[in-house]
């Protein structure tokens, strides 16, 4: 039940979009939120599905794979996409019984709607095209001036990566545990919501002594393998800017300005 | 010659407390230990589960310093905190779970991780990855996933982990306690290999009989004493010793025990089969 859980999919392919700096991406990805957020015309979102088919074609990956996570979040579409749409004040352009649709509320369903579709579409496309361990050097590098003001960069990047490492050590130990309990008697799949909890008592308990353990283990291996935090570490794959990312920037740069350019001229 | 490691009087006491941290009492794990080990051997620690065997391993690698005698790695002294990161770059150390020492998701990444932590340049980490890698014969895997790995590949990782930082000396804690005998053997021919070919000091903690046969010198603990030391041969000529700490000799051994007893005019401390053969053929 646990193993459908993918974090960080990566589909490995060989396009542009695969090659780019992952601070690239992790910009690009920014801009695009904001100005997914910003943009309310609907000439700005054909701008931005236009945009968006363009990288999906470049990306490789087969569109299924993008649309993946939007199954987790329909039935949370439906309800604000219904809300949105009775519930908004305005001049009614359809009547049914005691339920009316307004213009704006028309317009205001749709914006959410586009939105959080874009949304998941567009930042699983940054995630399959950049494999986890990009992804962390990319936000410690990005992140890297917020050190000065005391935020441990490393040690966060540090951390997300271990849990990558280890996520699917536990997810594996988890079914386990399970199955031994299963063996037993235990029973995890029929009754109410809570006695349902209940049965999941005795799987945490042994699976949090063994992830101490494995977290002590570990500390102790890195610590033999000399590791005294981020301060004079050197890199295996240092981040290196090519000429593709610079453009890759102007590119995303020119994009925020031609939104942000018709947001006020309209 | 310098010795690699010289322990004199090494004592390392644990604190157990109760739940409000007051001491209940202590346990002595390692009891006043004397051991020199030389540049370019193979040692051998045996000894039961409790014996003190890890507690001295994570001496040399500066986890843990000694409560009283001195434990000096390379001409450097492990309870001053200024040479703790020299000594661990000089010995390295593979530990018993091959999962809970794997810190990146890609194999070359794990190997580069000690290099990084050394602040060696970029260029240089590649070839000293490479090297480890080809060197324990897991070059091909270096960009799989850790987790897709047998138990024995996973090891040899580990032991490439620490390679790649060009120990002096490798400490291994039972590495193939966790390994079925395909993989055992594996890991102890890379062991061998590395000891053999490029002249790193290893030191092999185990309790598989076995794995001790090959190693230049043995030391025999219990109780975080050191009860017997020598060579193989002269370790396992001690057959009832050995059986009287509830130790078990190699099959070959106890089978050449068992017919020098039955009258058979076999010498003391045979360990492999083609010695046992050569001597009963000369026999008849
Ligand atoms: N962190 C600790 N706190 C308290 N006591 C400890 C600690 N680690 C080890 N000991 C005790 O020290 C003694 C020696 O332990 P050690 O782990 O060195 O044995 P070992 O020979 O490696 O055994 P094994 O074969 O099980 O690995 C044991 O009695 C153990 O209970
Ligand atoms: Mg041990």
């Amino acid at each position: 039940m646990f193993r459908e859980i993918t974090l960080g999919q990566y589909y490995p392919a060989d396009s542009i979009l695969h090659r780019l700096d992952p601070r690239v991406k992790l910009f690009g990805t920014l801009i695009y939120i904001i100005v997914l957020f910003v943009a309310s015309e609907p000439i700005s979102f054909g701008v931005i599905t236009a945009a968006l088919i363009c990288i999906i074609v470049i990306s490789k990956v087969p569109f299924s794979y993008m649309t993946k996570g939007l199954s987790g979040i329909v039935m949370l579409l439906v309800i604000a996409g219904v809300f949105n749409l009775f519930l908004t004040p305005g001049i009614p352009i359809f009547k049914l019984g005691p339920l009316t649709i307004s213009d704006i509320g028309l317009k205001n369903a749709a914006i959410m709607v586009i939105r959080m579709v874009y949304l998941i579409v567009g930042t699983s496309l940054m995630t399959l095209t950049t494999t986890p361990n990009q992804l962390t050097d990319g936000l410690e590098r990005s992140m890297r001036p917020m050190s000065k003001i005391g935020l441990p960069v490393h040690e966060i990047a540090m951390m997300m990566s271990i849990a990558l490492r280890f996520i699917p050590i536990l997810v594996e130990e988890t079914d386990k545990i399970m199955k031994a309990q299963m063996a037993r008697g235990a029973d995890f799949e029929t009754g109410g919501i809570i006695k349902r909890a209940k049965a999941m008592v005795p799987i945490l308990v042994p699976l949090f002594v063994s992830a101490f353990r494995r977290a002590s283990d570990l500390a102790m291996a890195m610590e033999a393998r000399c590791y005294h935090g981020g301060e004079g570490r050197t890199k295996m794959k240092p981040l290196t800017y090519t000429a593709a990312d610079r453009v890759a920037y102007l590119i995303i740069l020119l994009f925020l300005a031609g939104i942000v350019a018709l947001s006020i001229l309209l | 010659m310098r010795s690699m490691i010289n322990a004199k009087q090494l004592t390392h006491e644990f604190f157990r407390r109760d739940e409000e941290g007051n001491v209940e009492g202590i346990s002595v794990a390692l009891d006043h230990v004397d051991l020199d080990v030389e540049p370019g051997q193979f040692i051998a620690i045996l000894g039961h589960n409790g014996s003190g065997k890890s507690t001295l391993a994570k001496h040399i690698n500066a986890l843990l310093t000694p409560s009283e005698g001195t434990l000096i790695v390379d001409g450097k002294d492990v309870s001053d905190p200024a040479n703790t990161l020299d000594i661990r770059e000089t010995a390295g150390m593979v530990f018993q779970n091959p999962d809970n020492q794997i810190i990146a998701t890609v194999v070359e990444e794990d190997v580069g991780f000690g290099p990084e932590n050394l602040g060696v340049p970029t260029d240089e980490i590649w070839q000293r990855v490479e090297a480890a890698l080809r060197g324990v014969g897991m070059w091909e895997y270096r960009s799989h996933s850790p987790n897709r790995l047998s138990g024995g590949q996973k090891q040899r990782v580990a032991i490439a982990g620490v390679m790649a930082m060009e120990p002096k000396c490798i400490i291994l804690d039972e590495p193939t306690a966790m390994l079925d005998p395909d993989g055992r053997a594996e890991v102890i021919r890379v062991a061998h290999e590395l000891n053999e070919k490029k002249g790193i000091t290893v030191i092999l903690i185990t309790h598989y009989m076995e794995e001790v046969v090959g190693a230049d010198y043995v030391y025999v603990m219990e109780k975080g004493h050191i009860i017997m030391d020598g060579t193989p041969t002269e370790i396992f000529s001690r057959v009832d010793e050995l059986i009287a700490h509830r130790l078990t000799v190699p099959q070959i051994t106890l089978l050449a025990h068992k017919l020098k007893m039955a009258g058979m005019d076999i010498p003391d401390g045979i360990l492999t089969r083609e010695e046992l053969i050569r001597v009963l053929c000369r026999l008849s």
